[in-house]
C-alpha cells in the first residue's frame, strides 16, 4: 500500500481529504503511482503530468523521505519506506509568490 | 418571473450572480474553483441550466468543468486537447519556428441548437469541438493547417484563439479571431477557412496591411443581421458590412481606439459599445476615467456613458471577454474590470451600478437571460 499526499487544489479536484491509500502492482516507481492514482481518480489526468508526453508538469514535483525525487528517470523504484507504507509520496505544486 | 445570471470568470475562481428581472438586487455565489485561472464561462443557448467553464493554472493544466444545474454544481469532464496529426510549427516572438504547444482554453462558444455540442478556441492557436457535452474534444484542423498558420506568431498574452461566434442564420459559418494572427472565416462548419482581414491596417506589421497578422482583440455581431460584424483591434475599431470581406474603420470620436472588448445592444443591431483603453503599454481608461462609450450609428460617432462609473483615479483595464449584454425588453449591459467590478446597467448603458466591486480580476463575463 502506498500513501500519496496531494496539493490542496488536486484533493478538492478529487474530493478527498487526507492522504490516498493505493495499491500498486509490481515495483512501485512515481510512474506507477500516478497511473494507480489516474485509474482512480480519473478527473485528475492531466494535472501532474502533461496529458500528451505523460512528462511531470513543471510546477509539480515528487518528494519522499526529505527526497525530491523529481528528476530521477520516471521509473525509478521508490525507497522501501514509501513502498511498505510508513513513508508518504508527496504530490507538490511548487511555490510561486505574488 | 424573467431574470437574468451573470458568469463571471477571474483570476481566481468563477462566480456566479444571478438577479430577477428588475436587476437591482443580486446573489452573489462562488468562488468555483477557487485558486484557479477561470478565462471563460458560458451557458448553452438551447439548455440554460447546461454551462461550461474553463479552468486552469499553470501548476496543473487544463480542466473544463461542466454544470447541468445553471451553475450551482460542476463536474470535471474532458481535458484532452491534441493537435491533429503532426502539429508542426509557427512562428515564434523571434521569428524562428515553434512547435504548435496547447497551453489553456480562452473562449467556450456552446452550439445554438445542441447543448451537447461545444466549441474551443485554445492558445496555441486552434479550434476544438465537443460533441459529447464536453467529455472529448477534436481539432477542426482545417483552421490551423490553413497555409499561412507557420508565419502566425503569438502577441504579447500568447497565441490565443479567443472569439468564437457562429452565424444564427448559417451555422456552417464560423468567425473566429485569433491574437496576433487575425480573423478568419468558414463556411462549411469549419473544415475549410480563409481569413477574412482586408481593410485592417496595423503598424507593427512590415506590411501594415498585410493578410494575416493583425492582432484582432475581439468581434462582436447582433444575431439578426449576421453580416455585420464589428472589431475592437488591437488600434482601431473596424465594421464589416460583409462578413468580413473587408472592414473600414469606425473609430470616430474615440478617446483612444485601443481596447479589448466589444459588444452590440441585444435589440439595436447598430448599436454597439466600448471601453476605451488608453494605449498598449497602459492599459488603463483615458484620464482614469472608466467610461463605456456607445455608438448608436454603427460606429463613427460615440458618446460617454459615465453615469454610475468612477471617474477619477480609476486604472484598470476591461478584458476581451469581459463584456456582454442580456436580450430583456430594457437591454442590460454588463462588464468586469481587473480591478474586480462587475458593472451593469439595466438601461442600455445609460447608468451603471457595481453588481460586485471586490472580485479578483475579471477575466470573462457572460449573461444568461431566464424566462
Amino acid at each position: 500500500m502506498i500513501r500519496v499526499v496531494l496539493p490542496a487544489h488536486l484533493k478538492i479536484l478529487a474530493k478527498i481529504s487526507g492522504e490516498v491509500e493505493l495499491e500498486v502492482v509490481g515495483t512501485p516507481s512515481p510512474t506507477s503511482v500516478i497511473d494507480a492514482l489516474e485509474a482512480r481518480f480519473p478527473m485528475l489526468l492531466g494535472t501532474i503530468r502533461d496529458p500528451v508526453t505523460r512528462q511531470r508538469r513543471k510546477f509539480v514535483r515528487f518528494y519522499a523521505c526529505e527526497r525530491d525525487l523529481s528528476l530521477e528517470p520516471i521509473d525509478v523504484s521508490l525507497p522501501d519506506d514509501v513502498s511498505q507504507g510508513r513513508e508518504p509520496f508527496f504530490v507538490i505544486g511548487a511555490m510561486a509568490g505574488g | 418571473m424573467s431574470g437574468v445570471r451573470v458568469l463571471v470568470g477571474t483570476r481566481k475562481g468563477a462566480f456566479v450572480l444571478r438577479a430577477d428581472g428588475a436587476r437591482k438586487k443580486w446573489d452573489v455565489s462562488g468562488p468555483f474553483f477557487g485558486g484557479w485561472e477561470i478565462f471563460h464561462v458560458k451557458g448553452s443557448p438551447v439548455d440554460p441550466n447546461r454551462i461550461y467553464a474553463s479552468q486552469s493554472t499553470s501548476w496543473f493544466g487544463q480542466l473544463i468543468q461542466r454544470s447541468d444545474d445553471g451553475g450551482l454544481t460542476w463536474e470535471p469532464v474532458g481535458n484532452q486537447f491534441l493537435y491533429d496529426g503532426v502539429p508542426g510549427t509557427h512562428q515564434w516572438y523571434d521569428g524562428t519556428p515553434h512547435p504548435w504547444e496547447f497551453a489553456r482554453v480562452w473562449h467556450l462558444e456552446p452550439s445554438l441548437s445542441d447543448p451537447d455540442t461545444v466549441l474551443a478556441g485554445v492558445e496555441d492557436a486552434a479550434l476544438f469541438r465537443s460533441v459529447d457535452g464536453g467529455l472529448s474534444w477534436s481539432e477542426l484542423s482545417g483552421l490551423r493547417d490553413h497555409e499561412t498558420g507557420p508565419a502566425w506568431q503569438p502577441g504579447a498574452g500568447g497565441m490565443c484563439l479567443h472569439t468564437i461566434i457562429v452565424s444564427p442564420k448559417d451555422p456552417r459559418r464560423i468567425f473566429v479571431a485569433i491574437s496576433s494572427a487575425g480573423a478568419f472565416r468558414s463556411d462549411d462548419e469549419g473544415t475549410t477557412w480563409r481569413p477574412i482581414n482586408h481593410g485592417l491596417h496595423s503598424e507593427g506589421l512590415p506590411d501594415e496591411d498585410a493578410e494575416v497578422g493583425h492582432c484582432v482583440h475581439r468581434i462582436a455581431m447582433h444575431p439578426s443581421n449576421p453580416d455585420v460584424l464589428y472589431m475592437q483591434k488591437h488600434w482601431d475599431v473596424m465594421r464589416s458590412d460583409n462578413a468580413g470581406d473587408s472592414w473600414s474603420e469606425v473609430s470616430g470620436n474615440l478617446p483612444s481606439d485601443f481596447g479589448f472588448a466589444i459588444d452590440v445592444h441585444a435589440h439595436e443591431s447598430e448599436t454597439v459599445y466600448v471601453v476605451p483603453i488608453t494605449s498598449d503599454s497602459e492599459h488603463f481608461p483615458p484620464e482614469g476615467k472608466l467610461r463605456v462609450y456607445r455608438s448608436r450609428t454603427a460606429g463613427n460617432e460615440w458618446e460617454p456613458l459615465t453615469k454610475g462609473l468612477p471617474q477619477e483615479h480609476c486604472y484598470v483595464d476591461v478584458l476581451r471577454d469581459a463584456m456582454a449584454v442580456d436580450s430583456l425588453e430594457d437591454c442590460g449591459v454588463y462588464f468586469g474590470t481587473t480591478g474586480g467590478q462587475v458593472y451593469a446597467s439595466a438601461n442600455s448603458g445609460d447608468s451603471w451600478e457595481p453588481i460586485v466591486r471586490d472580485l479578483p480580476a475579471v477575466l470573462s463575463v457572460e449573461v444568461q437571460t431566464l424566462a
